[in-house]
């Protein structure tokens, strides 16, 4: 079984109007080298579940989001994503805005094929108001608790970025932290990977690699490497976020072309030559916070 | 020493009290002024707080702003994003955030200002506070005391619940402390009322009434308590020994 896909492989297989999970959190393991081929494709009307960070700011700088499913959009270091805000402030995009917490209870739903998880969190807030289409349920025991009833987030593609892969798709994330990339997995029919390395089998370090393998491969459709690809998020422990060019990408807000022309319409390779080179990035500190 | 205590070592001092009662629970603060204030409430008053690096690993001893050499620090457990929605669900975790604006129910807004719908200006989103405020305790920390912050009738975008949430079984939040740049307050005054607990040097009563957009209640005008010297030596040598605090009113 061989699952290697090149970038562009991967997006003749996505289509108009598919919601998109995006694996990562704000401006970290971001499958950043995915997110900049769906912007050079004709892709439009995309749904986007994501802990946002630059993939949503150049996905919604490139017009490419119909509707935005978030609990927030920050590049860390740099509190506000500049696309994302100016999008917003435009009108641009629809939002169904979520707590964090939200999120993830919505993929975990669509992850065990349920309809919906009950939660208290909402209550209280304008997160209700705003999203009519949640609705109350009742627990039908003895306490009788009125919940939110978290409508599952089904996706049909989640994107993510991983340390390591082999050509099966048995991937490991060696970041001490693994977000929440194994719910987007799971709550996706089609789940594609970019991956700093890819190994044959017998590279993947047997027990002790095993245990950074976060979710089974029958769950991985696609496998594209993509040394740098979370670029310029970090990718711990391989890099740390750029932030120098994430400074770059946040002005880049004011005037697109130039960023574009310089970053966007290339491949990945010569992308990764025009940010400073492999070398450069796999060297770039990890951040302390 | 005392000569020359600033602004911000005081609102460090008077938040590290918010976590004095809160034995073993997880303490965030998040922003320059919540974390080193979490870092001496360790230090001084509760030593048995579990804190994080900032990132992934729960850490024995508080880390000091700006670069370290992490090798230094003393690890004793792990606390991934994932840990830590199990724990604050759980209830166990003492928060102290920055909202954008706050309002007279105690309802929180980092999300957006004006229309939901059309904002004119986009901030974070709503983030973890519905989750966090119907969970665990939280406290404030508001560096600049207006009534663009402190705003007259409701937030733009309610993002932690407030008192009047009228949901039966999570009816209302726990806001414990309310520290600004002007004095300390909690939301314990009649029918959970702001009220006023001590002001900072400098400041009157009526400088926090003008730069507040609703009525408090007046329980305390004492001076806020000053830090000892045993606090500013940990503030200024331990936990903030370059100066980052300064920067949150030029100092």
């Amino acid at each position: 079984m061989n699952k290697i896909l090149s970038h562009s492989d991967v997006i003749s297989q996505l289509s108009d109007g598919m919601t998109i999970g995006v694996g990562g959190w704000g401006a970290r393991r971001k499958p950043m080298s995915l997110i900049r081929a769906i912007c050079q494709s004709d892709l439009k009307d995309l749904t986007i579940v994501s802990y946002g960070g630059p993939d949503v700011g150049l996905l919604c700088a490139h017009r490419k989001v119909k509707k935005l499913i978030f609990g927030f959009v920050s590049l860390d270091m740099i509190p506000l994503d500049s696309h994302f805000r100016q999008a917003r402030q435009n009108g641009e995009l629809e939002v169904m805005e979520l707590d964090e917490g939200m999120v993830q209870w919505g993929l975990r739903a669509a992850a065990m094929k349920l309809s919906f998880l009950p939660t208290r969190v909402g209550f209280g807030t304008d997160v209700l108001k705003n999203n009519p289409e949640i609705k109350l349920i009742t627990s039908p025991y003895a306490d009788g608790e009125q919940y939110v009833a978290m409508p599952a987030l089904n996706l049909d593609v989640a994107l993510l970025h991983v340390n390591k892969s082999d050509q099966k798709g048995n991937t490991q994330i060696f970041g001490p932290d693994p977000f929440f990339d194994e719910m987007f997995a799971r709550a996706a029919n089609k789940t594609y990977v970019s991956a700093e390395e890819v190994v044959e089998t017998e590279g993947l370090g047997g027990k002790e690699g095993a245990i950074f393998n976060r979710f089974e491969r029958s769950l991985v459709t696609g496998v594209t490497h993509a040394p740098g690809g979370a670029h310029p998020t970090s990718c711990a422990p391989n890099y740390g976020f750029d932030m120098e060019h994430l400074k770059t990408y946040s002005a880049a807000a004011k005037s697109f072309e130039d960023y574009n022309d310089k970053y966007l319409n290339i491949s990945h390779t010569d992308y990764i030559e025009a940010v400073g080179g492999e070398t450069f990035v796999n060297n770039i500190p990890l951040p302390q916070f | 020493m005392a000569d020359s205590i600033s602004l911000s070592e005081i609102c460090i001092t008077a938040a590290s009290k918010a976590w004095k009662d809160d034995g073993e629970l997880l303490a965030t603060g998040i922003g320059l002024i919540p974390r080193i204030a979490a870092g001496l409430a360790k230090l001084t008053c509760n030593p048995d707080l579990m804190m994080t690096d900032g990132e992934t690993f729960l850490i024995s001893k508080p880390l000091p702003m700006g670069k370290r050499d992490a090798s230094e620090d003393l690890i004793e457990g792990y606390m991934s994003y994932s840990r830590v929605f199990e724990n604050l669900w759980g209830g166990q975790r003492h928060a102290m955030v920055t909202p954008t604006q706050i309002d007279s129910f105690g309802q929180t807004n980092i999300s957006c200002i004006g229309d939901h719908s059309n904002p004119k200006v986009q901030l974070l989103g709503v983030r973890g506070f519905p989750g966090n405020f119907i969970s665990h305790r939280n406290s404030i920390f508001i560096p600049n005391h207006s009534i663009k912050t402190f705003v007259e009738g409701e937030v733009d975008m309610v993002s932690g619940m407030g008192y009047n949430n009228q949901h039966a079984l999570a009816s209302k939040p726990d806001i414990f402390s309310v520290v600004t740049n002007l004095g300390v307050f909690d939301f314990n005054g009649p029918d959970h009322q702001l009220q006023l607990l001590s002001i900072h040097p400098g400041v009157s009563i009526e400088d926090i009434i003008e730069n507040t957009g609703f009525n408090i209640a007046i329980k305390s005008d004492e001076e806020t308590t000053l830090p000892s010297d045993e606090e500013l030596t940990l503030i200024r040598e331990v936990l903030d020994p370059m100066g980052t605090r300064k920067i949150i009113f030029g100092e």
